[in-house]
């Protein structure tokens, strides 16, 4: 076990776990942050995708002790009161079936619209091809992240 | 504590002077309460799993009360069977079930809040009028929300009888609505059976038999028992060693050794270091229950290849003895002595894993008092059986609660992992969570079975279909369902059943059987218009036809005139049959079940070997829609589920060993490979609703492959059809 202060969604929490422990399970064991969700555990599925200093990252593949001082976000951390345009657009789409891969989702979405604000079609398809939507709901998903660039 | 499953986190609320919690609730029914402030509590009563109940179900008490919409909570109920039926997220039927008592529990809350007021204002209560949660009475002027009169109407005697509404007045039926855990699901709120923590909550996690047909022989608690965190190793035997039990009981692996820490990291660390030996495990023979039949399973000692599976689903044919007729219309032999033109063709499936994204787990926290549990489960009011016979303990000491579900499919019918966290938490003495990981949840069995359909149609000299005989196979469960089209539309018809015994576990996988018998009789029925050299929506509909003017045997489970329009809807939407300017290929495909009715016509191209899809057209008769973009929802996510299934999934064994056992393996359909368009319109009628969650993903199958031999030339037969057209 080790000590480790960890930057999350804008406040700095000290955790005391095993160094390689993964930071998916710092998030929900520790932290109590269970929106980001246990899918594979081998970056296959997106469904434990945050920011890390603002680039989508698989959870269940960052160690804690490979964080140091980066910045972490994650969908608790999005907004104050679930309104990040990203989150709106998710509402008003009505995307969710259910519902268990849309905070990874909603992750990978924000971190392609922070690079690439207007993404065609293909892009979106590309950009989210790491998150699985068992649901289906990739069409939705589609819709809402170009409700997000048009607006 | 629970963190976060706050009731007012499901509130949907707009109203501003609604925004407080009421001083005091009344009770009207199982289903609803009513605050002295006007807002209106609705429990849902059937598990939500990504299929809407959780907002439909409401929506229909909201309806038949006249609500105010906006004024609504929903909260997830326990089970409860004495005030609930059918709690079980099964077979389509939640709301088909609860059609009629969620009207009930509307329409009598409704008229004793009118009774209230008509003694209040001492007028009549015909005169009394209901909209959007006010009672009002035009004459005198009078007017009260709900929560004025739910003191004085709640303890009224409920009535007997009550009027439902005309489907033509529907206010909120009808009219889509918004899920009512989408805020708390973008928010990633603690919604699902993972997200459960409590207070001095243990996590734990099992290690099972690496292959179908093996055992647990020993293992050695000593090696892990010091690592960091490791509160206990030992075995649990999940059920006890009696004859029979559920059907919904089912697991391949009895005894599994389990490992509890503090926490999941630990325990998964823990699981990789464990020392276990393996040994084969004997046949073993059960009498499984199923909605008061028992039927005896017999699970073969061995270990299992794909290779051998195919080889036996290959050796089925025509005229082989182990064939169980199941229905006979006509004369067939004769029909397809005389015919003009005969067609065969084999169909086949792999096994496939459910691979909800949320793997199997559940909470459970067992005294010697109570047994509560909660977690994601399809089947509550069964389970809760299970964990009493297991443990001996009353039912009435037993709560299971219900969280969110991270998909079903089928796969949370089969409550043993319910069973297992029970039982741990019962030898800890402590709350527990068990957690499967995805590799636990992909390689324990309880699998879609993997089937084979054979099909054979004679022709007459004209080009009509006079005889059709078809087989359903499968191991260890047949596709088939012989009432179904085409019987009632052919004259000369038999249907014939196969099945072969396996150790790996199968359970019902969304619209299970149906989910192949639509693509190979769907793709059939496309080869032999083509040989008939007819249109294949007209071929269908010109069977129908028949089905409707002159119908073959005394049972056909289907209504022609329905599954007609279907077609016809899917037709006139997808322009079917008009000049074609693109370079997309079309194909089409309809089918029943779930008492629903759904058609697809698919455009796609092809890109190399790999079929990209542009557009799947969807027509649907579900009977009256309660929510109509959680339908399309539904049905958007049927068709990308099929495409994926179709083209993509399999489970494939070596020596009993499953061959895939995480995504990197088991492919499942991505954002660039799903569908560009999607277009869901229903068929608009006053039937009582039926089916939504199962009835849009069979028949997208049947529509897929008969694309693919548009655009190629090429007809598929065997899915996963990725590795066909590789080939």
């Amino acid at each position: 076990m080790a000590k480790f202060n960890l930057q999350i969604n804008g406040s700095t929490h000290i955790v005391d776990v095993d160094p390689d422990t993964p930071i998916l399970w710092v998030l929900r064991d520790h932290l109590q942050l269970v929106g980001t969700k246990y899918g594979c555990g081998i970056a296959q599925c997106g469904s434990c995708t945050i920011l890390l200093n603002g680039i989508a990252t698989r959870a269940c593949q960052l160690q804690v002790s490979m964080v140091g001082n980066n910045e972490i976000v994650t969908i608790e951390g999005l907004s104050k009161n679930g309104d990040h345009p990203v989150q709106k657009a998710w509402e008003e789409e009505d995307v969710p079936q259910c519902g268990y891969c849309q905070a990874g989702q909603i992750m990978s979405a924000v971190s392609l619209l922070k690079s690439n604000p207007n993404p065609s079609d293909e892009e979106i398809e590309m950009g989210m091809s790491g998150n699985i939507c068992r649901c289906g709901t990739y069409i939705r998903i589609k819709k809402a992240i170009k409700r997000v660039s048009n607006s | 504590m629970v963190i976060g499953f706050s009731w007012l986190a499901s509130c949907n609320m707009t109203s501003k002077d609604l925004k407080v919690l009421p001083k005091e609730w009344f009770e009207f029914n199982a289903y609803l309460k009513i605050g002295d402030n006007g807002m209106i509590t609705i429990q849902s009563p059937n598990p939500e799993i990504g299929q809407n109940v959780k907002t439909s179900m409401p929506m229909i008490v909201a309806e038949e009360l006249d609500a105010d919409w906006n004024h609504v909570i929903v909260e997830q109920a326990p089970l409860n069977t004495s005030f609930y039926k059918w709690q079980v997220a099964g077979g389509s039927r939640s709301i088909s079930s609860g059609w009629e008592p969620l009207r009930m529990a509307g329409a009598t809350a409704r008229k004793m809040l009118i009774t209230a007021a008509a003694s209040q204002w001492n007028v009549l209560p015909e005169e009394i009028q209901t909209n959007a949660g006010i009672v009002s009475h035009k004459a005198s002027g009078n007017s009260a929300h709900y929560g004025e009169m739910a003191a004085v109407a709640a303890k009224l005697e409920v009535p007997e009888e009550v009027t439902l509404k005309n489907a033509a007045d529907y206010k909120i039926i009808g009219h889509s609505k918004k899920n009512v855990d989408a805020k708390d699901i973008v928010t990633g709120k603690p919604l699902f059976g993972l997200d459960v923590y409590k207070e001095g909550m243990l996590t734990a996690m099992i290690v099972h038999p690496p292959a179908f047909g093996k055992k647990l022989k020993s293992f050695n608690p000593d090696s892990v028992k010091n690592m960091p965190g490791i509160k206990d190793v030992f075995e649990i035997s999940v059920y006890s060693g009696d004859k029979q039990q559920s059907a919904f009981d089912i697991t391949a692996f009895n005894e599994l050794v389990v490992i509890v820490g503090n926490s999941t990291w630990q325990v998964m660390k823990a699981k990789k270091a464990i020392q276990v030996e393996w040994e084969l495990a004997p046949s073993k023979e059960l009498a499984m229950e199923m909605f008061g039949n028992v039927s005896n399973k017999h699970f073969p000692a061995g270990l299992e290849n794909t290779s051998e599976h195919k080889a036996l689903m290959k050796d089925i044919d025509f005229g082989d003895k182990r064939l169980k007729l199941v229905r006979k219309d006509g004369d067939p032999e004769k029909a397809f002595k005389n015919a003009a033109k005969i067609i065969e063709r084999t169909y086949t499936a792999p096994f496939r894993a459910h691979n909800t994204m949320e793997p199997m787990n559940f909470f459970a926290d067992v005294t010697a008092e109570k047994v509560f549990v909660l977690g994601p489960v399809q089947t509550p009011e069964w389970t809760e059986s299970s964990l009493s016979r297991r443990l001996g303990i009353p039912k009435e000491k037993i709560d299971v609660h219900l969280t969110r579900m991270g998909g079903g499919f089928g796969r949370r019918l089969y409550g043993h992992f319910v069973t297992e966290a029970a039982l741990i938490s019962q030898k800890m003495k402590a709350p527990v969570k068990l957690v499967y990981t995805r590799e636990d949840d992909m390689t324990f069995g309880t699998y879609r079975p993997s089937y084979v359909v054979k099909y054979k149609a004679a022709l007459d000299k004209n080009n009509n279909l006079v005889a059709v005989h078809v087989i359903g196979g499968g191991i260890p469960e047949r596709a088939l369902y012989a009432n179904r089209f085409p019987a009632g539309a052919v004259d000369n018809f038999i249907a014939e059943e196969w099945e072969e015994d396996s150790n790996i576990t199968t359970g019902a996988y969304r619209a299970p059987r149906s989910n192949f018998a639509a693509s190979a009789e769907q793709s059939f029925l496309d080869e032999v218009a083509e040989l008939a050299g007819k249109d294949p929506i007209d071929f269908r509909l010109d069977l129908f036809k028949k089905a409707i003017d002159n119908p073959v045997g005394e049972r056909n489970d289907y209504d022609a005139k329905r599954y007609a329009g279907v077609l016809e809807l899917v037709k006139e939407k997808s322009n079917w049959g008009k000049a074609n300017t693109s370079n997309l290929k079309r194909g089409v495909a309809a089918y029943f079940c779930h008492n629903s009715y759904v058609a697809n016509v698919i455009d796609l191209v092809m890109d190399g070997n790999v079929p990209k899809v542009q557009n799947v057209y969807c027509a649907v008769d579900c009977g009256i829609v309660i929510n109509p973009d959680a339908a399309t929802n539904l049905a958007e996510g049927g068709a990308v589920d099929a495409i994926g299934t179709a083209l993509f999934g399999e489970m494939t064994f070596e020596d009993g060993v499953p061959q895939q056992s995480n995504f990197d393996k088991y492919r499942l359909i991505k954002h660039h490979e799903a569908p560009k368009n999607i277009q869901v319109d229903f068929v608009k009628n006053e039937i009582a609703p039926t089916g939504m969650g199962e009835p849009p993903f069979p028949p997208v199958m049947g529509a897929l492959s008969n694309a693919i031999y548009s655009a190629t030339g090429k007809r598929v037969y065997h899915q996963p059809f990725i590795n066909e057209l590789n080939a």
